[in-house]
């Protein structure tokens, strides 16, 4: 069945070793911990979790920017998991990333055409009709002016700078776009403008997008599914209206309490989770089920044994050894 | 009956070479104790401006200042925009606080934090060093960081983003100040340890009696602690009421624009978004008319586009509602499909 | 800490040895025969041998870098085959037939005067160059620093054989501020503090002006940069006066960096200010150095300067690194 989705993540680890100061020994920082995902053609799925959770891993991991530690990465049906660089290029034209910061990850010494250029340089395409009419023609998609081609970035608001780098993403006529907390930088007004493109793009293009983010209402608003990871491990996994009309794992549950609702009757009504404390380092994670340090629910099983996640419905997974009861919002 | 802090047309520009900028331009609000007024605006708006300004923080040699903002002291009140730097000076710290967006770049990073909690302590208050590193202790305690007596003595790069912003608070509020101004106080923090910080907030600000100013992007923020709220757009403030009343009776198309763009948690579907064509103004040489004018959707509405030629005033619309627009209630509450009297 | 001092003591060690081992090696390539070079008119291929065999240099250069190093720690005889027999005491830096005396011996009475020289130009600039770009910092834009813009120019535009020969014009030759036949003599500055003033105030002036220079502008720029910092704003909203501000956050932090720069350049100093030594007639290490290398060969003696010289670099850095842990505690408990 995996024709019929574009990515599956099977038992993906990515381990990084720190050096401690003044030679205080090496620790490994377990950034992503084994994770099972897939990401279905034409589905948009969202990744969420608090800084240090491992979801920008996981992008930049897809992407091999990254070796990956362990597991499986299986793109479009083909194992790319040990795939060497050279080997990679193929693949990296189907798959392309979107960066957080639209000012830092545009060159700034380089027109908008250029840039955009570069990808069909780099894997020597050469698109129907020609490079130029090519990046016209994604410039106007993506709705910047076309004739802009020769300016460059810092010429351009933070919004259309984005709309840049959707562009060069966009060149290579991608099957998979990772996109890394794409709008979380960008104003409130704007990111509906970009969130609202994505929208139109995924429709007229047929794309899939691994949706990386903090930011739960956007997620929500795109999504198709949610995974909610938390130092390196998925919590819980289910479609969008499922996860947040239904969450079962106590973190997501308290995230989604924890995030604000620009309704001030609502709010004043809403019964808050407020967890304690922080998030426990990813270099030193608790033992057994990783939330347990922060968990109200904590009993003696969860803290000497790591729950497994568990399909508890067709579309729902779940790793909690005391899950929320069903059918509360 | 005058509110604890009230601020009359203050306006900050700075001169650059590209031309004025107008940060905050003839801004006018005022809080008193134990209230929360927001300020919410997007980046350039200039909702930072003006309250930096009252703190006596900009540069005086660059920054270009008008207007005034009055503290209504036990012994009279004072106009910290006219006075004396060396009076302001004094005030700092002691009657105002200040909580900046990012706890880690704003605590130095060589001295352990208690150090810098007695500094502050210890520029009102006699007591020895060990005084101060005991009342350091104390404070850190009140904010809520476990074992505090054991942490006075580490340095900020020893604590995670929220409890860095606790010890902000706990440093801010030493002195016990009347008025804090936090701005942007937990964008840079996760979103389970927002609800930590906002509540501490609020915690603190009824057990002090203290007046807050919440500078915010985040209206989700605003709607979870504010009173009252300033919705700034260009360097003006263009809408001004009780939080229920921007909420639910918005009467400027910015805010209500604002209001509809934001994807919400609580409303499941996959709706379009109605995203604000345009981009934000800069706030060079601005263009007569409403500054807002280039992206709302009612500018046709106004008869003789008035919208382009001149700028409205900040009017009062309702009771206690004041809003930078030529539509009246009826024509928005028309217009938006909103039922005035709803809610 | 101390497992990493022990550590980086180690590490040291290896790397000198490294570094003495290569060069030997070096110094092994150039195509200059020392044998040859002390070799009479009437030069017989026996009288280079043997000359070789006198400066044990018919060994490998293993075992001849070998040789060197117990020497240093047993003290080492000369000249074998020779008429007598020469004894140099550890630690033993060879031997120099050319002078015929101990390295250790040429170095020892060499060393003082490079090392005033660099205590007192390095106190010069590290005053000089903090308290200008501490004004110019306060004063920006202001006349004060301008001037010190200008000073930042002159200085590290002007290579100090300029400046060094215009000194010796000027003050010596022209005002007559130092007596010409005192230039150049060593003055104890312990037993005779204004004597070694007096000979040694304007070398170090001289070797101080660029680096002041330098530091002046690096001071400077790294106070602007700290005052813009969000602590520094954050000390400006507990409440503190500008003075207090300034000597307490600003500082603080501006200086640290400076602690790393200084005690390298020190360091690198100490190996010999050729230059200055030279214009100023002074017989430190670094006129030790460039006159066995240009004018005698004197093999012994320049291993000996160049080992010398990189010891001063290796240890410092390991110096400044701890002293830096010390400083920063973000570095000390990360």
């Amino acid at each position: 069945m995996s024709s019929d989705n574009i990515l599956e993540l099977h038992g993906l680890k990515k381990h990084f070793k720190v050096n401690g100061a003044f030679g205080r020994g090496k620790t490994v920082v377990k950034a992503v911990d084994g994770i099972d995902l897939v990401v279905g053609r034409g589905e948009t799925v969202g990744l969420v979790g608090e800084s240090g959770c491992g979801k920008t891993t996981v992008g930049r991991t897809v992407m091999k920017i990254y070796e990956p530690t362990e597991g499986k990465i299986i793109f479009d049906g083909v194992d790319i998991t040990d795939l060497k660089r050279r080997d990679m290029k193929a693949y990296r034209s189907k798959m392309q990333m979107i960066f957080q910061d639209p000012f830092s990850s545009l060159n700034p010494r380089h027109t908008v055409g250029t840039i955009i250029e570069a990808a069909y340089i780099i894997h020597k395409t050469e698109p129907v009709g020609g490079r130029s009419k090519a990046i016209q023609e994604l410039l106007e998609r993506v709705g910047l002016n076309p004739e802009h081609v020769n300016r460059f970035p810092h010429e351009f608001s933070g919004g259309q700078r984005q709309r840049i780098g959707i562009a060069r993403a966009l060149a290579l006529t991608p099957k998979l776009i990772v996109a890394d907390e794409p709008v979380s930088a960008l104003d409130v007004s704007i990111q509906a403008q970009v969130v609202n493109l994505l929208d139109d793009l995924q429709k007229e293009l047929g794309l899939s997008y691994l949706f990386v983010a903090h930011d739960l209402s956007v997620v929500q608003h795109i999504s198709d599914r949610v995974v909610v990871m938390y130092l390196g491990k998925i919590m819980e996994i289910a479609t969008t209206t499922e996860l947040f009309a239904n969450p079962r794992h106590p973190y997501t549950k308290a995230l989604l309490s924890a995030v604000p609702i620009p309704d001030p009757i609502i709010e004043r009504q809403r019964e808050r989770i407020i967890l304690t404390g922080d998030l426990p380092s990813p270099a030193n994670p608790p033992a057994g089920c990783v939330f347990s340090t922060r968990c109200w629910k904590v009993q003696d099983r969860c803290v000497s044994e790591a729950p497994i996640p568990v399909q508890i419905s067709p579309n729902h997974t779940l790793a909690c050894h005391f899950p929320e009861p069903a059918g509360q919002a | 009956m005058s509110k604890f802090l009230e601020v009359k047309n203050l306006s900050v520009s700075f001169p650059t070479e590209d031309g004025l900028v107008k940060a905050s331009n003839d801004v006018s609000y005022s809080v008193d104790r134990g209230e929360t007024l927001a300020i919410v605006g997007e980046s350039g708006s200039g909702k930072s401006v003006s309250n930096l300004a009252i703190m006596g923080l900009h540069n005086a040699a660059i920054a270009q200042i008008s207007g005034s903002a009055w503290l209504n002291l036990p012994d009279g009140p004072v106009d910290v925009i006219s006075a004396p730097a060396e009076q302001v000076r004094r005030l700092r710290g002691k009657v105002m606080s200040m909580i900046f967006q990012d706890p880690m770049s704003s605590l130095h990073p060589y001295y352990s934090v208690g150090n810098q909690i007695a500094e502050a302590w210890s520029l009102y208050n006699d007591g020895s060093k060990r005084d101060g590193m005991a009342r350091a202790a104390e404070m850190l305690d009140l904010v809520g960081i476990p074992s505090a007596k054991d942490r006075v003595k580490d340095f900020p790069h020893q604590f995670s983003g929220g409890m860095r912003q606790r010890v902000m608070i706990a440093m801010a509020l030493v002195n016990n100040p009347s008025l804090l101004i936090a701005d942007e106080p937990t964008t840079a923090l996760d979103v389970t340890v927002q609800s930590q910080i906002l509540k501490l907030i609020q915690e603190i600000q009824k057990e002090f009696n203290m007046a807050v100013i919440l500078i915010t992007h985040d209206l989700g923020v605003v709607a979870e602690v504010a009173d009252r709220v300033c919705v700034m757009y260009g360097g003006k403030i263009v809408e001004n009421a009780g939080i229920d009343e921007i909420f639910y009776k918005s009467q400027h198309p910015y805010t209500i624009g604002l209001l509809d763009s934001i994807p919400r948690v609580d409303k499941l579907g996959s709706h379009r978004l109605k995203a604000i064509p345009g981009q934000p103004p800069s706030l060079i040489g601005l263009p007569t008319g409403c500054a807002f004018a280039p992206r709302c959707e009612f500018v046709s509405e106004v008869a003789g586009s008035q919208c382009t030629t001149q700028d409205p005033e900040l009017a009062e619309k309702t009771s206690d509602h004041f809003a930078r627009c030529f539509l009246q209630p009826e024509q928005i509450s028309t217009l938006t499909g909103r039922k005035a009297s709803a809610k | 800490m101390l497992k990493y001092i022990s550590r980086r003591l180690l590490y040291t060690v290896i790397l000198l040895l490294l570094v003495s081992l290569s060069i030997f090696y070096i110094f092994d390539l150039i195509p200059v025969d020392p044998a040859r070079l002390i070799c009479s008119k009437q030069c017989t291929t026996a009288l280079v041998e043997a000359n070789r065999h006198r400066l044990g240099l018919d060994v490998s250069v293993f075992e001849q870098w070998w040789r060197f190093i117990q020497g240093l720690f047993h003290g080492r005889n000369y000249g074998e085959g020779g008429i007598k027999d020469i004894y140099c005491g550890a630690p033993s830096f060879g031997y120099s037939f050319n002078r015929h005396a101990c390295v250790s011996t040429v170095m020892a009475a060499a060393f003082p005067i490079t090392l005033s020289l660099t205590i007192g130009a390095f106190v010069l600039w590290l005053s000089v160059g903090i308290s200008l770009g501490i004004l110019a910092a306060r004063k920006k834009g202001k006349f004060a620093d301008r001037a010190s813009t200008a000073f930042v120019l002159i200085g590290t535009s002007l290579p100090t054989f300029i400046t060094g020969i215009m000194v010796v014009l000027f003050i010596v030759l022209k005002f007559h501020l130092v007596n010409p036949l005192e230039l150049g003599n060593w003055q104890n500055p312990f037993t005779n503090p204004l004597g070694w003033l007096r000979t040694f105030f304007f070398p170090c002036a001289t070797l101080a002006i660029a680096y002041a220079a330098t530091y002046t502008r690096f001071t400077r720029s790294n106070i602007l940069e700290i005052s813009s910092e969000d602590y520094i704003r954050t000390a400006r909203a507990k409440g503190l006066s500008e003075k207090v501000i300034l000597r307490k956050h600003t500082l603080r932090a501006a200086l640290a960096p400076i602690v790393t720069i200084a005690g390298l350049d020190f360091a690198g100093l100490l190996g010999g200010a050729i230059i200055t030594e030279g214009i100023f007639s002074l017989s430190g290490l670094g006129r030790l150095s460039i006159k066995a290398v240009t004018q005698t060969y004197d093999l012994p003696i320049i291993v000996a300067t160049t080992l010398v010289g990189s010891t001063f670099v290796v240890v410092m850095n390991l110096i400044v690194d701890v002293a830096y842990a010390y400083i920063d505690p973000r570095v000390r408990t990360a």
